[in-house]
């Protein structure tokens, strides 16, 4: 949807998304890596398990819930990326392990 | 006083609350800001201190520039800034809790000052869910903090300011528009031009804003005028876009980004869990905290200063921000009552020049009515999807209030909280019942402010009993 206009070059972290590694910029949002991958959705809704994607990008909508490290609903747009992230795209309500 | 007190709780580190926190510092208070972004700047000012290193710089323009020495007297006044702070829990007194890094803590303070300025205005129309839909805004902060752009030529829908600089600054990072469907409705000029001798005040506005409407003209890619509604379409993401304009004519045309943006509105949600007075302000059509002429809320030494105090700007932002931590600094007894006065002459001289150009503005791109009365099959509540048509039946039922029909339906229950659907709740609500939407209210709002985990909760160290 969404591509970088520079290359991250010496800034260049990697962050794990649904177990794939991605390139991503030291500093951005885990929202804004999200927008740049060809799937689209960055998570499905608990009600009917309809696809959605970062909308607000500064923490109103909360459409930008997925699982960081572990941890179920964190607002992506809210939590810059850093190296070795692991980003799981929510399908439906959070587990409560997670 | 403990290492967890502080003179002065500042609530967001945008204009507002960093030019209150550098003031407040002057004066000798001790003062903490608590921020839920990564860095100063607030929105208007997102992610400012990085890209200042960087050529970035120059194409987002002259206002965007002017954040750098803010950030930086912000970054030297000796508060202390907490970044990526998620404010829940405000007790009178005062006591925030907040979570920080996925640990709760709690802070006090003598007094608050609430800055945490404006949020779009949600635009509920038929696939506004869809992943492809985001706000102008949104896009904004894109650019500013990934220097990400629409991959395709992007369509953008709506009126204001915002749409009119993004795509200026669009245009110049080197991205490409599809088309602009500029929903302002026919004779509004008309209506706002009654406003211009006040907005002369602000003739350097005037013809930025101007300047920009000439060069996207000149730039060649579609501007459709008065277009009344819209419709995403597509299978689990935006691919097709269906707009209406005024004279009734349709359109559809492919499309893989839509950017909307129908203005912006005060964050209340904090004054209103603190219980503070708001009013309608028929003018912004939104709902404004009671302010006197210091940005004291109906709630004593709780301030609200910035777009939260009513749409203004960062010009306007500043001199509120600066008010309220001089009446702060005042009761403290770290400055003169005449001396705060004096300096309070000059803010509010800074604030009302940079209010002059509002009610151009607010005539000009109020919200046409198609905003307020969505489709019957669009969702209103993103979180909980609940239908305008399911709430206007249910509105007619008996007469509930936004908050009963919150508790028929769940819209506003889901983890906004209603930021996204109070306002076409409330207008549902009003029009259903043939009642003045300022008379209908908004929902209750509680906390936790923002969604926390019983992991935050339990990481709350214990406290001490209350004296």
């Amino acid at each position: 949807m969404f591509r970088k206009l520079h290359d991250p070059g010496a800034a260049a972290v990697t962050v794990h998304i649904d177990g794939r590694p991605v390139r991503a910029e030291a500093g951005e949002s885990v929202a804004a890596l999200l927008l740049r991958q060809p799937e689209g959705w960055s998570r499905t809704t608990p009600i009917s398990a309809s696809p959605r994607a970062p909308y607000c990008m500064m923490g109103v909508c909360f459409e930008c819930l997925v699982e960081i490290n572990g941890q179920g609903s964190v607002q992506a747009c809210l939590t810059p990326v850093q190296d070795g992230m692991s980003v799981v795209r929510q399908q439906g309500c959070r587990s409560v392990s997670a | 006083m403990s290492a967890q007190h502080t003179d002065l709780l500042i609530v967001g580190a945008g204009p507002a609350g960093m030019a209150a926190a550098v003031t407040a510092r002057r004066h000798g208070l001790t003062v903490r800001v608590l921020d839920d972004q990564p860095a100063p700047g607030g929105q208007i000012w997102r992610a400012v201190e990085a890209v200042a290193t960087t050529p970035r710089l120059t194409r987002l323009g002259e206002a965007y520039r002017a954040g750098v020495e803010r950030a930086a007297a912000f970054r030297a006044c000796g508060a202390l800034y907490e970044a990526q702070s998620q404010l829940w829990q405000m007790e009178p007194g005062f006591r925030a809790f907040l979570t920080r890094q996925g640990k709760a803590s709690s802070v006090t303070a003598g007094a608050v000052i609430l800055a945490t300025g404006a949020q779009e205005r949600p635009v509920p129309f038929p696939g506004w869910t869809l992943p492809g839909v985001l706000t102008v805004g949104a896009a904004q902060i894109l650019l500013k903090t990934a220097d990400s752009v629409p991959d395709r030529p992007v369509w953008i829908a709506g009126c204001g300011p915002l749409p009119l600089l993004y795509m200026t600054q669009l245009l110049a990072a080197g991205g490409k528009i599809a088309g602009f469907l500029d929903t302002t409705p026919r004779g509004r000029l008309g209506a706002a031009l009654r406003h211009l001798p006040q907005a002369m005040g602000r003739a350097g506005d005037l013809f930025k804003g101007l300047s920009w409407s000439l060069a996207l003209r000149w730039a060649g890619f579609p501007i459709v005028r008065h277009v009344a509604e819209l419709r995403a379409e597509g299978a689990g993401r935006l691919e097709q876009l269906v707009y209406r304009t005024q004279d009734g004519r349709e359109t559809r045309v492919p499309a893989e980004v839509l950017l909307v943006h129908e203005g912006v509105v005060p964050s209340i949600h904090a004054p209103l869990a603190l219980g503070c007075h708001v009013r309608w302000d028929a003018r912004q059509h939104c709902q404004v905290p009671v302010l006197d002429g210091w940005g004291e809320t109906s709630q004593a030494n709780v301030f609200v200063a910035g777009d939260g105090a009513g749409i203004g700007g960062a010009e306007a932002a500043e001199p509120r921000g600066r008010l309220a931590a001089l009446r702060i600094a005042a009761r403290l007894g770290r400055l003169r009552e005449d001396v705060a006065e004096a300096a309070a002459g000059t803010e509010r001289a800074a604030l009302s020049r940079a209010l002059a150009l509002r009610p151009f503005l607010d005539a000009l791109y109020a919200p046409r009515p198609e905003v307020f009365a969505p489709a019957d099959e669009t969702l209103v509540c993103r979180c909980e999807e609940v239908t305008a048509g399911e709430l206007r039946a249910r509105a007619a039922q008996g007469r509930p209030g936004p908050n009963q029909l919150k508790a028929f339906t769940r819209a506003g229950m889901g983890p906004c909280q209603g930021r996204q659907c109070g306002y076409t709740m409330a207008h549902i609500v009003a029009a259903v019942q043939q009642r003045p939407v300022g008379d209908v209210g908004f929902y209750r709002i509680r906390p936790p402010l923002k969604p926390v985990t019983l992991g935050e909760l339990a990481s709350l160290e214990a406290q001490e009993p209350a004296a």
